[in-house]
């Protein structure tokens, strides 16, 4: 979709944020529309997660500006599910209980494929069912912004791709803007119209996906993005 | 949910009013809270319930029926000179400490057997649920027929008393250890007493000592009840004979002292706290 007319989602202006000695994140500027996909790859320690926390609200800049669409939603590395309520009332966690919520709750785990787990308690799913709860549970407040923390990294090789799959689908429909951190460079080509390469807490090297989707992995262009990236993420092939 | 303005007119980058309907978000940080307003507050709190005590001492209650703070605190000149407070503060110490670690000891062990394997709960947790509902209080003139008028019956008591919360502590602790870090651990070799030493013990340790604040309460208060066989010596006595006299600021004073006894109780318990669950800092929740 061509986004660069879209509104403005996210708008960061000389993020500065450091843990003591640590600098995590070095003066960055960020700007996002609704309905990009940006995602943020670099290594351990390279300020990824700090900048999602910072989007996210659950921490603050030392300095800079930060504005975001009050509507947000989160999808942590671990599901983060609460053990002590059925699938279906984590879903609508925090919402006001109607009937209409529940329906929600309903059809967000509908999509992600969990109909017939809405009545269990999550301490019964699997690594990747719980993982897509904890997408439903996102989804369910049609979020203007999505952010996504590793959010497969836990994950088997296949329900990895079965949750990348699912997730680019859900996002054309619904639209928000999402940030994805991730370490899978494939993961970031297959999703993203944006990479951003974050090394040290500074945005060391950005470039836009122009393949066509729905995208999968290889092709030409496909390689030779992935091969560019690696080798400013400093990994040898 | 608060629903975000959602009209916003389409506008080239950079154009400010692109930003409306954006916010900043309102962070929750923890803040390492200064130790001055840390202890400051604590204090306040203490002193609060002293000038509440004073306030309707003076103003409410009836003289006779209330003693005032200051009648309190001058009234323990008169029991460490002619009633020996430390004498009975030792005697009882010493029955409390003996029931707490006669009666700790076993709750614990007998705990550690019902959360540890199903055949030990089978095999205790029963009678252990019963004694922890049996009115011990109404037993003393049993206990006094059976054991005496010395020692004997009130270290029984204490320790009686003592057991069961350690018991349902323990036991509720180690059975509710994480399942995964256990099969993790058991799939490095960890077993048996190991596995019991280095995993499940140091995780169950906040429930133990949970556990154990509880038992360490009842061995003190449990001394009202224990002293009153044959009641000649200890500040459970005293205070059992005070409250018979209606001796007002005496009964107070022993209060004061139980409460004294519990502010040495928790500040051992938390010592223990300090120094076995450092891992415990960035678990909680705050």
């Amino acid at each position: 979709m061509n986004s660069s007319s879209s509104p403005l989602a996210v708008r960061l202006q000389g993020v500065r944020r450091s843990f003591g000695d640590f600098v995590a994140l070095g003066g960055v500027d960020l700007d996002m529309r609704e309905g990009e996909f940006v995602a943020l790859v670099g290594k351990s320690g390279s300020g990824k997660t700090t900048l999602l926390r910072i989007l996210a609200g659950l921490d603050s800049p030392d300095v800079g500006t930060v504005l975001v669409p009050q509507r947000r939603t989160v999808v942590f590395q671990e599901p983060r599910l609460i053990p002590s309520k059925k699938v279906w009332r984590n879903v609508v966690l925090g919402l006001p209980r109607s009937a209409e919520n529940r329906a929600a709750a309903r059809k967000a785990l509908e999509v992600v494929g969990l109909s017939h787990r809405e009545n269990v308690w999550p301490a019964t799913l699997s690594g990747g069912e719980a993982q897509r709860v904890a997408l439903a549970r996102a989804l369910v407040r049609q979020p203007k912004l999505l952010l996504l923390d590793e959010p497969f990294a836990a994950l088997d090789a296949l329900t990895r791709r079965q949750m990348q799959t699912l997730i680019g689908e859900l996002i054309e429909n619904f639209q928000p803007a999402t940030l994805i951190v991730t370490h899978d460079v494939e993961e970031a080509i297959l999703l993203a119209d944006r990479i951003i390469l974050l090394r040290e807490g500074h945005f060391a090297h950005e470039v836009t996906v122009d393949i066509p989707r729905p995208r999968r992995v290889g092709g030409a262009v496909f390689d030779e993005l992935r091969l560019s990236l690696l080798q400013e993420l400093g990994v040898d092939e | 949910m608060t629903a975000s303005t959602t009209v916003v007119e389409s506008s080239r980058p950079g154009d400010e009013a692109a930003v409306t309907g954006l916010i900043t978000p309102r962070v929750r940080r923890q803040h390492q809270r200064p130790l001055v307003l840390t202890i400051s507050i604590r204090g306040l709190s203490v002193l609060g319930v002293f000038v509440a005590w004073w306030l309707i001492a003076r103003h409410v209650a009836n003289p006779s029926k209330l003693p005032t703070p200051l009648e309190v605190y001058h009234n323990y000149g008169y029991l460490f000179s002619h009633e020996d407070l430390w004498g009975n503060l030792g005697d009882s110490l010493q029955r409390s400490l003996k029931g707490l670690i006669i009666g700790g000891s076993i709750g614990f062990a007998l705990g550690a057997l019902s959360g540890l394997t199903a055949l030990g709960e089978e095999s205790v947790d029963i009678p252990m649920q019963l004694l922890r509902f049996t009115p011990f209080l109404a037993l003393i003139p049993l206990f006094i027929t059976w054991f005496g008028l010395g020692e004997k019956p009130k270290i029984i008591l204490l320790s009686i008393a003592c057991a069961t919360p350690i018991y349902l502590n323990t036991a509720n602790a180690m059975r509710h250890v994480d399942r995964k870090t256990l099969e993790a651990s058991r799939s490095f070799g960890l077993s048996g007493l190991r596995l019991i030493r280095e995993v499940t013990l140091p995780l169950s340790l906040p429930g133990i000592l949970t556990g154990l604040r509880f038992s360490m309460a009842i061995s003190v208060l449990g001394l009202v009840a224990a002293e009153q066989i044959n009641a000649n010596s200890g500040i459970g006595a005293m205070l059992f004979n005070a409250s018979g006299n209606f001796d007002t600021p005496t009964v107070f004073c022993c209060v004061v002292v139980y409460m004294l006894i519990g502010v040495c109780f928790d500040l051992i318990v938390a010592l223990i706290s300090a120094l076995a669950l450092r891992w415990r800092a960035g678990v909680a929740a705050r």
